[in-house]
């Protein structure tokens, strides 16, 4: 099995998994947060943010990439920012890649996560009111439980995406063997050179596979989250 | 007072302004949908900020715009019973009935968790989840979990009107144990009027936002007048009685009042159990004379001790039977012809089957007044 991927085959595989697992664990608590935000606040500018959360749905991601060059790059305002005071380096690393695709999947999350807030009904955290617990724990104790399966579905939608995502990543930092060389990226390259065709076809299967396995595993999370609803 | 409240409250273009001073163990707040009652309730639990005034249960504060305060609905200690259950779904049942003790301090944790699952019933139920639940059992697992977090105050609103008769006559008679038995006074919201001559000790009827009428249950539903809305049927008196004993040959009941016995359809009590009765205004008839073949089993002897201003073509007499406090509703013309005054001794007839089921309910142990 091990020798059926060559050694700089499997880096990618482990790399593009490292990546999307990142981004999705990153952009979760943000992700609720944002949702909240969108669906239940009501201040000035409401309508700007949700725009600029949803821009990157619109946007080609050769844009996005762009972009996140300007800003993150090791000249850019907030890169040089924060290289220089938390050390925190974007540009041509794995990290990059990993922003890259939680902003790419950003949009994803929060539509799954504000669609299951709205179909809370607010009754029953008034409810819980009643009862004595303040906003957190209506928050802990009520309304997180009953937006779980909309949690799953968007941390899935926003794994997928970053296993797919190819424009901003590229652009943002390139296509470093070891480095940022994600699937899309290593199956990108073995197309351009002779006699790649074997190793772009055995990512490619790799890539269904892991999608499907994501997929799978979703529909189980689901299943068994709905189930406690229903005794 | 267990409820002081004064408030008004703007809602579109809707004016509740309501003042309510109740020591009742049981107030009905009595009206028809839209008349403001579950506004009410709602600014009593803290589920809407009034717009102006103040609310104060059992001697806490809880709202008083003047002087800025209004007590969050979690800070409250006011259990709310919903006319939907409101039960968490990914809870179950027991879970549910511990969610509100959690976060009762436990110095004030003083019901017991196990004698109030069995007052309620629902002690098979522990380990099932709300959507497995019947709409009775739903509602009292709903009571339940109010009450086990301690609260001040109980508010109940229409906690039956989603349920059907045999539903209805599942609950009443826990919510009849909990007004006798517990130390909790109840806000029950209600549209009818057999239910609040059932349960009610003290009545409100609001209207249109505001409040016309107050005061014991007793009093407040001989006034036929009262109810306008609800029309002049509906009309009758309380009157508490004790089970004499059964004729099971008849599939009947026998009643002590103090006006004298009553028959009425086989009740499931035993001898001896307290029974409050409601005697619709319309269904007593008024002889001079002790009746002969007559077939209504019920005949009152006492004097008439008012008579209302008339009301279109009828009239509210209000007799005295024996200490017990009956309205008669009856025609313009049969009061001239009977020529019908105070201190006159009448007869009164209720036909056997006119008593109203449901009307018919256990009576709280004392009757405050």
């Amino acid at each position: 099995m091990i020798d059926w991927l060559s050694p700089e085959e499997w880096t990618a595989v482990r790399l593009s998994l490292k990546v999307a697992l990142t981004a999705m664990a990153a952009s979760l608590i943000p992700g609720i947060a944002i949702a909240l935000i969108l669906e239940r606040g009501r201040f000035w500018g409401r309508q700007a943010l949700d725009v600029i959360v949803h821009l990157p749905l619109v946007l080609p991601p050769v844009v996005v990439g762009y972009f996140l060059l300007l800003g993150f790059g090791k000249r850019g305002p907030i890169g040089a920012f924060l290289a220089e005071h938390f050390d925190i380096v974007f540009s041509f690393r794995w990290t990059g890649a990993a922003l890259a695709c939680a902003i790419m999947g950003f949009p994803l999350l929060v539509r799954a996560i504000r669609l299951s807030i709205e179909a809370v009904d607010r009754k029953l955290e008034d409810a819980a009111g009643t009862l004595g617990a303040n906003r957190v724990w209506v928050f802990l104790v009520v309304t997180l439980p009953l937006i779980l399966p909309g949690i799953i579905a968007g941390m899935v939608l926003s794994f997928a995406k970053a296993m797919g995502e190819f424009g901003a990543t590229i652009t943002f930092v390139s296509n470093i063997p070891g480095e940022t060389q994600t699937l899309p990226s290593a199956i990108y390259t073995f197309t351009q050179i002779p006699g790649g065709e074997g190793g772009a076809m055995r990512l490619t299967l790799v890539s269904i596979a892991i999608s499907v396995a994501a997929l799978w595993m979703s529909e189980w999370m689901a299943r068994r989250v709905r189930r406690r609803f229903l005794a | 007072m267990a409820l002081d409240l004064d408030i008004r409250h703007r809602q579109g273009a809707f004016l509740l302004d309501a003042r309510i001073r109740s020591d009742g163990r049981l107030t009905a707040l009595f009206g028809q949908s839209g008349a403001g009652k579950t506004t009410l309730v709602n600014a009593i639990g803290g589920l809407i900020r009034p717009s102006q005034g103040r609310i104060v249960v059992n001697g806490r504060v809880l709202v008083d715009t003047e002087r800025g305060i209004f007590v969050p609905k979690h800070k409250r200690r006011i259990g709310y019973i919903f006319q939907e259950g409101r039960l968490f779904p990914h809870l179950n049942v027991r879970q549910n009935l511990l969610f509100g003790r959690w976060f009762t301090p436990r110095r004030d944790r003083a019901t017991d968790f196990e004698a109030m699952v069995g007052l309620l019933g629902i002690g098979h139920l522990l380990d099932r989840k709300p959507s497995t639940l019947s709409g009775g059992e739903k509602q009292r697992v709903a009571i339940g979990r109010a009450l086990l977090a301690d609260p001040q105050l109980l508010l109940m609103d229409e906690p039956l009107a989603s349920l059907d008769e045999a539903r209805k006559a599942e609950i009443y008679p826990y919510i009849e144990r909990l007004r006798d038995e517990g130390g909790v006074p109840i806000v029950l919201v209600s549209h009818s009027v057999a239910e609040i001559a059932r349960l009610a000790t003290s009545i409100v009827v609001i209207a249109d936002g505001r409040v016309t009428a107050s005061g014991p249950a007793e009093e407040i539903l001989r006034h036929t007048n009262l109810f306008p809305q609800s029309g002049p049927a509906e009309a009758g008196a309380l009157i508490e009685t004790r089970v004499l004993r059964h004729e099971d040959a008849f599939g009947l009941t026998i009643l002590q009042a103090k006006a004298g016995p009553l028959t009425v359809p086989r009740l499931d009590l035993a001898p001896g159990a307290p029974m409050r009765v409601r005697l619709r205004a319309r269904d007593i008839i008024l002889s001079l004379r002790p009746p002969e073949g007559l077939s209504a089993l019920n005949v009152l002897p006492g004097t008439i001790s008012s008579i209302d201003e008339p009301d279109g073509a009828s009239v509210d007499v209000t007799l005295d039977c024996g200490g017990d406090s009956l309205v008669a509703r009856v025609t313009r013309k049969s009061v001239e012809r009977l020529a019908l005054r105070p201190g006159l001794a009448i007869h009164a007839i209720i036909k056997s089957i006119a008593f109203d089921r449901e009307a018919l309910g256990r009576a709280p142990v004392t009757t405050d007044v």
